[in-house]
Order: structure tokens, then sequence, then C-alpha cells
């Protein structure tokens, strides 16, 4: 049904155009800026780049890759990513395995005990000493051990097993595999959809953490990861800045000659921080949608 | 006879409860770190009752009941204002929660498949990054030497250079403007899928009977939509007093601190920064009871609203 477009529809149209374009390049803008200057020529770029590079060069890439330490947060970035989503899937993807068994003993119980824990948390403070108590400062397992279980994702992947077929489960004990086998052999295979949704958003939460390396780790520079590598160059320039506003010039001389990072270097660090992020983008697009309706159904 | 049946149902039954014992087995590891991860840091709520000093032990310390609990209560200066910043926050949240709604809304409007798709696309974007890489954006574009000086200074329309991150005045609005930027697409993609739920046949019938576009949206989309609006909302409350802690910390700075600090990063201050564990467990707890108080509301609120409740 076509309805016959008044000069009123046409404005209106073009009103909602312009301003999604608008809110759209607002989003897009800040990222292509990263982009641009970091090709860019340098001794051009001061200049001021704010469209289109000017120049190309890979200083600034080669200056990044140059500083001590970089290539350690990188490993460390990748590492915690990969270890902990691989965790998280295993863990969750089990776990809400078993919940779907009626016959476990203490279902109930057990279920409960894990749901509460997305409504009450025993907050910063606690958890800081609790963790610390444990050896997990200055410790690579901070990164991976709590988010290992995670109630939110076990539902998530409770939901989807229950509502596959249980036929093949049941031929899979006909022949005698065990819980292990058949969790294995059939539930894991038939649950790749849900487990990659889980499996992204476990990886982009986990390459974005900078936090629990600010409050656990920050004392081991062998435990850096790129964030908060990106986040110390940030604190530096604020703190120059600051230095600069209340015109203290013999301490900006000093604090610029022994730790000022270039700009280059921190937007070029930013765009390592984020690249990742748009590569698993694609993918991520085609889960996430899905992931939030099973969320908003049973959440 | 009679035996042979037991010896059967025994023989029958041991088996499955071996197997029954066996999943539980396999459950408790797992478990065993959710309670360690989750359940233990709990009792760490008795360090609010007495006065901590890192490194010495918590039973030699001096036991000091809720002292702790009325100083925050008591206190005027910082816990005045970093209630006001928590509040000022949480209701510009309600104020803006139906910005994604509306986003959605327009973003329907457009008949263009591809442009649609390339608003979602994009405007979903910066959901998926750190706030640490929104603020090193943020500095790269605002600060002092950063790109909007440059600009605004090579057309000649300012002398000196503006800093928003560094304005105390701007910090609400600011701060608002960067939650919109980050989470707008993807808060309202929860709504997108809403209205591709509704019956077209309404909208068909709406528009046989002469309704225009714009009494269709408000007629039929926007009611169509409350349900999940109201539900977002009600879930909602009970964060009213943790509005979040990543943008507030990474945006802090000395200028900033006295409007950005809400509740979570004052607790990180006095906690962690100035190492007075046992008021920030106590702040901690009381954010706590207060946030499971309005979820349990929100819950009753719901029930009596909707006839459902919501967790």
């Amino acid at each position: 049904m076509v309805q016959k477009k008044t000069p009123v529809g046409i404005f209106c149209d073009v009103l909602i155009y312009v301003f999604l374009g608008i809110f759209t390049f607002l989003c897009l803008y800040p990222f292509w800026y990263l982009v641009i200057y970091t090709f860019s020529d340098p001794t051009q770029s001061a200049t001021g780049v704010s469209i289109w590079f000017k120049g190309f060069s890979l200083y600034n890439v080669q200056q990044v890759l140059r500083l001590e330490g970089i290539g350690r947060a990188l490993l460390n970035s990748v590492l915690r990513t990969v270890l902990g989503t691989a965790i998280t899937v295993v863990c969750c993807s089990f776990l809400g395995y078993l919940f779907t068994k009626e016959e476990m003993p203490a279902k109930k119980l057990l279920y409960r005990t894990l749901i509460v824990t997305m409504y009450v948390s025993g907050g910063l403070i606690p958890t800081y000493l609790v963790y610390r108590m444990y050896g997990l400062t200055n410790n690579f397992l901070v990164y991976i051990l709590p988010s290992a279980v995670s109630a939110y994702n076990i539902i998530l992947i409770k939901t989807f097993i229950e509502q596959l077929p249980t036929s093949l489960e049941e031929a899979a004990m006909i022949d005698g595999a065990g819980y292990m086998t058949i969790f294995v052999r059939v539930i894991f295979p038939l649950s790749i959809p849900i487990v990659a949704t889980i499996a992204i958003f476990a990886a982009v939460g986990q390459w974005n953490s900078w936090f629990d390396n600010h409050i656990y780790n920050t004392n081991n520079d062998a435990l850096l990861t790129l964030q908060y590598q990106l986040y110390q160059f940030l604190n530096e320039s604020q703190r120059i800045a600051e230095l600069l506003r209340q015109g203290n010039i013999h301490d900006v001389e000093a604090a610029v000659s022994q730790q000022l990072t270039p700009k280059g270097v921190r937007v070029t660090t930013t765009l390592f921080a984020a690249v990742p992020i748009f590569l698993v983008y694609p993918f991520m697009q085609r889960y996430f949608i899905k992931g939030i309706m099973i969320g908003a159904v049973k959440g | 006879m009679d035996g042979f049946v037991n010896a059967a149902t025994v023989r029958a039954s041991a088996r499955p409860r071996k197997k029954k014992m066996q999943l539980l087995f396999m459950a408790l590891p797992l478990m065993a770190l959710v309670i360690l991860f989750n359940y233990v840091p709990l009792f760490g709520w008795i360090y609010s009752l007495f006065d901590y000093r890192p490194g010495i032990s918590l039973w030699k310390c001096d036991f000091v009941g809720l002292e702790y609990f009325k100083l925050f209560l008591t206190d005027k200066y910082d816990m005045y204002r970093v209630m006001k910043n928590t509040i000022v926050f949480a209701l510009i949240g309600y104020l803006v929660s139906p910005l994604p709604m509306l986003f959605a809304i327009l973003l329907n409007e457009v008949k263009c498949a591809p442009y649609k798709k390339v608003v979602q696309t994009i405007s979903t974007m910066p959901n998926f990054v750190s706030w640490v890489i929104v603020y090193s954006l943020m500095f790269t574009i605002f600060s002092t030497d950063g790109l909007l000086n440059e600009i605004l200074m090579n057309m000649g329309l300012i002398e000196r250079p503006t800093n928003v991150l560094a304005d105390a005045s701007a910090v609400y609005w600011f701060q608002t403007l960067l939650g919109q930027w980050k989470n707008l697409g993807w808060s309202s993609i929860v709504y997108l899928a809403a209205i591709s739920g509704i019956d077209q046949e309404m909208y068909e019938a709406a528009s046989i009977d002469g309704a225009n576009r714009l009494q269709s949206t408000w007629h039929i989309t926007i009611p169509s939509l409350m349900p999940t609006y109201i539900v977002l909302l009600l879930l909602s409350i009970g964060n009213f007093v943790s509005v979040g802690f990543d943008q507030y910390f990474v945006f802090k700075n000395n200028v900033t601190s006295v409007n950005i600090e809400v509740l979570d990063v004052y607790v990180y201050r006095i906690g962690l920064m100035n190492a007075d564990y046992s008021y920030g467990v106590a702040i901690g707890i009381m954010k706590s009871v207060v946030s499971i108080t309005l979820l349990f509301i929100a819950n009753f609120i719901s029930k009596k609203v909707r006839g459902n409740s919501i967790f």
C-alpha cells in the first residue's frame, strides 16, 4: 500500500534522514579521526588533520611499537581475551547443560544460589579485600577466574539447550554415553549459536577491561594490559595539561622531559585498542540481536 | 518373585542414582567458583564494624559498631555533594530514558533499507568500545590542544582555547551527551525488535481510516512499545544509586571531581585511594541495601500494575 506523499510528509522524511545522518556522523567521526591522524605524516599533521590524510606515514605506528612494554601489554590483552573467553565459554556452557537435567540433586538450590549473584554483590572494597586474601593481586588469574561462571550467560545457555529436541540426547543415552560425552559430542555442537553469542560478548568484555588491572595488578608492569596502558597515557597528558593551565612552567618542563606521551602515540594506541572491536563487529552484529531477545524473554 | 522384583528395581535405580550424583559432582567445582568469587566477599561486610587498618589482623582492630554508618549519614560536605551528583545523574537518566524508543521510531520511518542499515550499524558501534577509549577520543577532540580548539582558533572564532573536559559546570550535560553518544544506538535495538513485532494490519486499518504517519505513530507504535519501556524503566529503578562507574571515573579530574564524583567513584576514593577500607565498605553496604530495597519496591509495583514480577 503506497501512501501519497504530502509536502509535509516529505519535509518530515528529510528531517529524519538529516537528523539520523548527523548522529551517525558523530558516532563515526572520532574513530575516523584516529585513523587519519595515525597514518598522516607527522610533519604535516602538526598543522591539523580533520577530514582526510595529510601525506602518509607509518611513523606513529613505529613509535608505538618501539615503546617499552607495549608488546607485553598487547600480549596480555590478547592472552586474557583468548583464555578468559575460553574459560567462560566452557564453564558456562557446561554448567548451563547440567542445570537442564531435572534429575540433578539439589538443582533448585544450586540454581538459585547462582541467580542471586545477579542481584547481590559484596561491593568494590570487600571484593578487593577478599581477592587480595586469595593472592589474586599481582596475578594474571584475576583477569580470567572471577568472570569464569556468569549467571546471565548460564541462563542464556540453559534456555537454549532446553528448546533443543530431546531425542538426540536420549539416543546417545541409550547407546550408553555418559553426561560428559553427551555434552561434548551432542549438546555443545548443537549450541554453537548461543555459545558464539556468549563468546563474542565475553571477548569484548575481556578486551575492554582495565579496572581489574588498575586495582589488582597496578604494581606489576609484566601484567599491564593495553587498555590500562592507554589510561595511563591519558592520565599523564591530563596532568601535564593541568600544570600548563596553572602556569607552573618549571614543573611543566620537568614533566614534559620526563614522561610526556606525544599525541601521536596516544592516538595510535587508542586505534590499536579499538581495532579488534571493529574487526569482530560484523560477527557480533549477527549474534547480539539474538542474545538480546533471548535475554529479554527470560531475564 | 518378590525378591526378583526388588533386585531388579534396585539394579535399575542404582545406576541412575550414581549417575545423578555424578551430575552434582560435576557441578560442584563450578559452584565453588561462584561461592569463592561472589559469596565470600559478602563476609567482607564485617570490616565495616571494625576500625580496620591494613596490615593488622581484623580481630586485633577496634570494634566500632555502626560508627562508620553514622559518619556517612552525618557527613555534611562529601555525603551531600556525592548524593546530589548521584541523584542528578539518576534523574537525568530517567529524563532521557525515552530517547532510545524515539530513535527506534525515527529509524523505522526510514524506508531506504541501506541507509537504515548504515545508521543502525554505525550508531551501535560506540557501545562496544571501553570508556577508556571514549575518554581518549574525547580528549583528542576537546582538550586544550585538541581538534576542536585547533579548528576554532584557525577560524578565528575564539582567542583562548576552551576545554569542556576541565569545566565543572559542564559535567552534567556533557556526561549525559556522552552517555547518549555511546549507548543510544544499542539501547534502541530492543525497541526496533519490538516495532517489527507490531501487527502491520493495524497500520493498514489506520491508514484506511485516514490516519497520517504521525497519528499512526502516536496511536499505534508508541502504545505498542510502552510495555517494553515500562519493564526497562522498572528494572532500572534498582540501579538508582548505581549510575555507573567507568564513565565518571575516567572523566574525573581535579576540576570536574566536584560534580562528577558519584557514589561508586566516592567509595573507590575513600576505600582504595585513602585506604579507609572500613568506611568504604560501610558506604558500599548502604548502597547495596538501598538498591535491593528499590528492586523489591519496583517488583511490587510491577506485580500490582502488570500482574507479573520482573525477576
